[in-house]
């Protein structure tokens, strides 16, 4: 029987079961053959801190957000329209979010007794009603798994049970059209070493794709066309991947082997894990005894002539402090990633914030300006990356790149640069003495700069060290005027990048009364929630700040421009206040602090209340 | 600020004349500003005499220091140096040297600085195995913060810090290595220059991290901490030099020794009682760590026979060698990698 096949725009899938359900692989099959398939998409996981939290908990529910569209898309999409609910307490963890209509597919088979009382039902919403609202679709998917995993030999029922994910991937496929042969191939690839397993998950893919195709329960499915996208070649990125492979561009095109020391820490050790892949690009991974050390070993790696960095989280940024002070000091080049979770200490390690945006500004002792880049989009990880390089390299500073627990795990496509267009990052090493034959360590280039000499140098032995300088010779130094000069020197060094980085452009159409004005990742979010405001008829403007310190040259003169500011943030107000202190304009502030990402349609409505 | 040599030619490597280096190419021209009488200007001289006949060159030395008196160390010598932060300076040592394995990287700390604040880099260097020649200056107290005790300073010490004296039991050093499966592990004193200088020169051979304790006279703030070991007499009396594969022996005319228990514990004993035959015979290669960490513990404190020399010297596999290695191998599996590529690898889509 030849169903109807409707065509969508835009659609928002939610996938929510145990941690230990596959909920975040099965999202990222489906988002993988989207992007394939041409859709633009974004997407949101959101998986709890434990690792294994016992079956069936509320607190165990592990969800990924997919959002595909025929449209240029911005967010991983505020509400699902479809939710896919492995057990009760995915529904009951979920469910608030599915609008009123929207389709609802459970695990029937998952709703036992047992795993109600566990999600604090006292009787099972799929039978007793409660759920009229929606399009409720009860598919017994652990049985038909079961069912269509009879007869692999080798596999127990153990782990046929487990292939249950792959049911609903095929039976989500099957509703919006997705092409099965890449997640085939995909299966068996990923199980080349484990041919039954392979088989079972094979088996329960199709029969879910061919319980879609049959049943009568689902009379239409769904189309969403490709997005119009600029041409060229693309692929799916998550900000952890793209942050890796700016660094790994960044040291291609300075010309120096890059050099990771680390701790594992949530949400950074995806960037570990990605460089230590990457040996083969010259890239030296060190997991350091602690925090301490990773950033004493990555500013030592600098030292010698290395592309030195190293990668954190808010925890681990405070124990780095006094080491992004003294390469401050050595005014040697340091890349110091943070990717921030919410906080403060353990807070929720596994949820997004932007906290740590004035620790970066201003968390070190003594006067210690930083350079701060903060990537906008998971694609502009890459970019963010590279620039944060550029600028350690080319005036001999720590840099803090920004990145968040939001970016770091989100996808979306991307349009692969030509490696070949990136610019020449590189800086000369000194080689030669700078004064009378002699070598003065703490002598500028145009930029402020000091001498590079790597140890290796003839004739350019020097010692530096964490006490004042002298200008000039870089001998100990306890001037009072000489720390005074040296003082305000280090920071106009950071000052004068504003020079050579962008200005601050603004989205505008003419006529704006508010600016909107963002930093890092809330990019997507606040875009599209303009472009909603604009298609209700109003005007709004939107900058976004990816350089946080020193920003952009032209910053005051935008803020000024307009007769009101609204910063929209996920903290409890930071850029607010850096705004309000530097630029005396009356910005006013809206937060979102529960590690989660704004909606678009939180802004929109916020936005609407500012006009 | 930079110095020249002395005028001296270097070392070339294109085999051009090598004119033997002098103190003074090692020497920076820094004003040394430890307090006179300080056990710290021995250890410079030592260090500055010693290098030039090793045939390394200034610039291919690095001295890194965190902080302490004895961190001020690198600003005299005419190397590459860094002076630190607190404890930190193995670290900042081991991105040195994983970085170019051609240094020679020293490190240079104190009791405090190593074994406080710094107490964790220290073992994890130790287990790495880096290539580290770490120099730690043993006095038994603070002294740049003006007198408190250390984590080496004895049990019950009154200091401004612990005016009813301390509570807590010192580390020793030497075992402390041994048991962080230090590959090189010694003991010096800061008086013996000619001691001094040998185990310097046997740790500046050893490729991987060699731990050298250094007793080191405080004449400030613990004056004659190490009196019992190098006044004329108690250098006589309780230093127990260790050779390797010689019989351990000392006092005066070498009439005690040293004997293995039979259960697992060291005793001193008379020779002329048990004779040469039964005493222990040190063996500095012995793979296994226990002998060593005994010996370690003959001594409670060094106001009684205290064991000075290399306790162990063994080979094991390098850190940075091993991680030059595995980037080596993963190349060669791999290929060299090409960032195109690796921005195409996984699946991709034209959009035309």
């Amino acid at each position: 029987m030849a169903k109807a096949v409707e065509e969508l725009h835009r659609v928002v899938i939610r996938f929510a079961g145990d941690s230990g359900d596959g909920m975040q692989l099965t999202g990222d099959r489906f988002t993988n053959v989207s992007a394939i398939l041409g859709n633009d998409i974004s997407t949101l996981p959101d998986f709890p801190a434990e690792i294994r939290a016992p079956a069936g908990s509320l607190f165990g529910v592990s969800g990924f957000q997919i959002h595909f569209s025929d449209e240029d898309i911005l967010t991983p999409g505020d509400l699902p329209n479809v939710l896919v609910a492995m057990n009760p307490a995915a529904l009951k963890t979920n469910l608030n979010d599915l609008p009123k209509g929207g389709i609802l597919i459970v695990n029937e088979d998952a709703f036992t007794e047992r795993n109600l009382e566990k999600a604090g039902y006292t009787a099972n919403p799929i039978d007793d009603g409660s759920l009229e609202d929606y399009q409720l679709f009860k598919v017994k998917m652990t049985q038909m798994t079961l069912d269509s995993t009879k007869g692999i030999e080798g596999i127990t029922k153990k782990d046929a049970e487990r292939a249950k994910n792959m049911f609903a991937l095929g039976l989500v496929s099957w509703m919006y059209t997705r092409p099965t042969e890449p997640t085939i191939d995909w299966i068996r690839k990923r199980f080349v070493k484990l041919p039954h397993i392979a088989e079972a998950n094979v088996a329960a893919f199709q029969a879910g794709w061919n319980f879609g195709e049959t049943a009568e329960l689902f009379a239409t499915n769904y189309e969403v066309r490709k997005a119009a996208l600029p041409p060229g070649t693309y692929r799916n990125i998550t900000g952890a991947n793209a942050l890796a492979w700016g660094l790994i561009a960044a040291s291609e095109k300075s010309g120096l082997p890059l050099f990771y020391a680390s701790y594992p820490i949530t949400p950074a050790s995806e960037l570990l894990h990605e460089l230590s892949k990457r040996k083969n690009f010259g890239v030296r991974t060190l997991q350091a005894e602690d925090e301490i050390a990773a950033a004493g070993i990555a500013l030592g790696a600098a030292f010698a002539g290395r592309l030195g960095v190293t990668g954190t989280s808010g925890p681990g940024m405070d124990l780095k402090a006094e080491t992004m002070a003294l390469a401050f000091q050595l005014e040697l080049p340091l890349l110091i990633v943070d990717v921030m979770r919410a906080g403060p200490s353990t807070g929720m390690p596994t949820k997004t914030e932007q906290g740590d945006l004035l620790l970066a500004m201003y968390g070190r002792h003594g006067e210690t300006p930083l350079p701060i880049v903060a990537a906008i989009t998971p694609s502009d990880c890459f970019d963010a990356a590279f620039e944060a390089a550029r600028i350690a390299l080319k005036y001999r500073t720590p840099v803090i790149l920004l990145s968040d627990t939001f970016l770091a795990n989100s996808a979306e496509p991307w349009k692969v640069p030509d490696a070949n267009a990136l610019p020449d990052i590189s800086v000369p090493f000194a080689t030669e003495t700078n004064h009378d034959g002699e070598f003065w360590p703490y002598l500028r280039d145009e930029n402020l700069a000091r001498p590079w000499a790597i140890p290796g140098t003839p004739g350019l032995q020097h010692r530096i060290g964490g006490i004042e300088k002298q200008d000039g010779t870089g001998n100990i130094s306890y001037d009072p005027a000489n720390h005074e000069y040296m003082t305000r020197l280090r920071a106009a060094k950071v000052a004068k990048i504003a020079d050579d980085i962008p200005e601050l452009s603004v989205d505008e159409e003419g006529g704006e009364e508010l600016l909107v004005i963002g930093w890092g990742s809330t990019y997507g979010q606040i875009r599209e929630g303009v472009r909603r405001v604009r298609a209700a008829g109003k005007k709004v403007a939107h900058a976004h700040l990816r350089h946080l310190n020193p920003f952009p040259r032209n910053t005051g003169e935008v803020l000024k421009r307009f007769n009101r500011v609204l910063v929209p943030e996920i903290n409890n107000g930071q850029l607010v206040r850096l705004l309000r202190a530097e630029y005396l304009v009356d910005a006013k502030s809206y937060t979102k602090i529960q590690g989660l990402p704004f909606r678009a349609s939180e802004i929109e409505t916020e936005i609407q209340k500012r006009l | 600020m930079a110095d020249e040599g002395n005028g001296s030619t270097q070392a070339s490597g294109d085999g051009g004349a090598v004119t033997t280096l002098t103190k003074k190419d090692f020497t920076s021209d820094q004003e040394v500003r430890w307090c006179p009488g300080c056990g710290d200007y021995a250890i410079l001289a030592a260090m500055q005499s010693f290098l030039p006949e090793l045939g390394v060159e200034p610039h291919n030395t690095v001295f890194i220091s965190g902080i302490g008196c004895s961190s001020r160390f690198p600003y005299y010598m005419n190397t590459y140096g860094i002076h630190s932060i607190h404890g930190r300076a193995p670290t900042i040592a081991t991105g040195v040297a994983t970085s170019n394995p051609e240094l020679n990287v020293f490190v240079i700390t104190g009791d405090g600085d190593g074994l406080s604040i710094g107490g964790n880099h220290l073992i994890h260097a130790l287990r790495r195995n880096v290539n580290l020649k770490i120099v730690l200056f043993n006095n038994q107290i603070y002294g740049l913060t003006k007198g408190q005790y250390s984590p080496t300073s004895e049990l019950g010490k009154v200091t401004k810090s612990t005016p009813f004296g301390s509570l807590d039991r010192p580390f020793n050093p030497v075992a402390l290595a041994l048991g962080a499966e230090a590959t090189f592990v010694a003991r010096s004193i800061d008086v013996d220059r000619k001691h001094l200088t040998e185990v310097l020169r046997r740790a500046a051979a050893h490729r991987g991290t060699a731990f050298i304790e250094v007793y080191q006279n405080c004449n400030i703030f613990n004056d004659g901490a190490f009196e019992d070991l190098t006044s004329k007499e108690g250098k006589e009396l309780n230093q127990v030099r260790l050779e390797h594969g010689k019989p351990i022996r000392f006092g005066p005319e070498a009439a005690k020794g040293v004997r293995l228990t039979d259960h697992a514990s060291l005793e001193v004993v008379n020779v002329a009682d048990v004779g040469e035959d039964a005493l222990l015979v040190h063996d500095e290669h012995r793979e296994e760590p226990s002998l060593a960490f005994l010996l370690a513990h003959l001594a409670s404190s060094p106001h009684e026979p205290t064991p000075i020399g290399i306790f162990r010297d063994v080979q094991r596999p390098v850190y940075g060698d091993a991680m030059e290695a595995q980037v080596s191998s993963a190349t060669e599996k791999l290929g060299k990698g090409d960032i195109e590529s690796l921005l195409k690898t996984g699946d991709t889509w034209e959009v035309a």
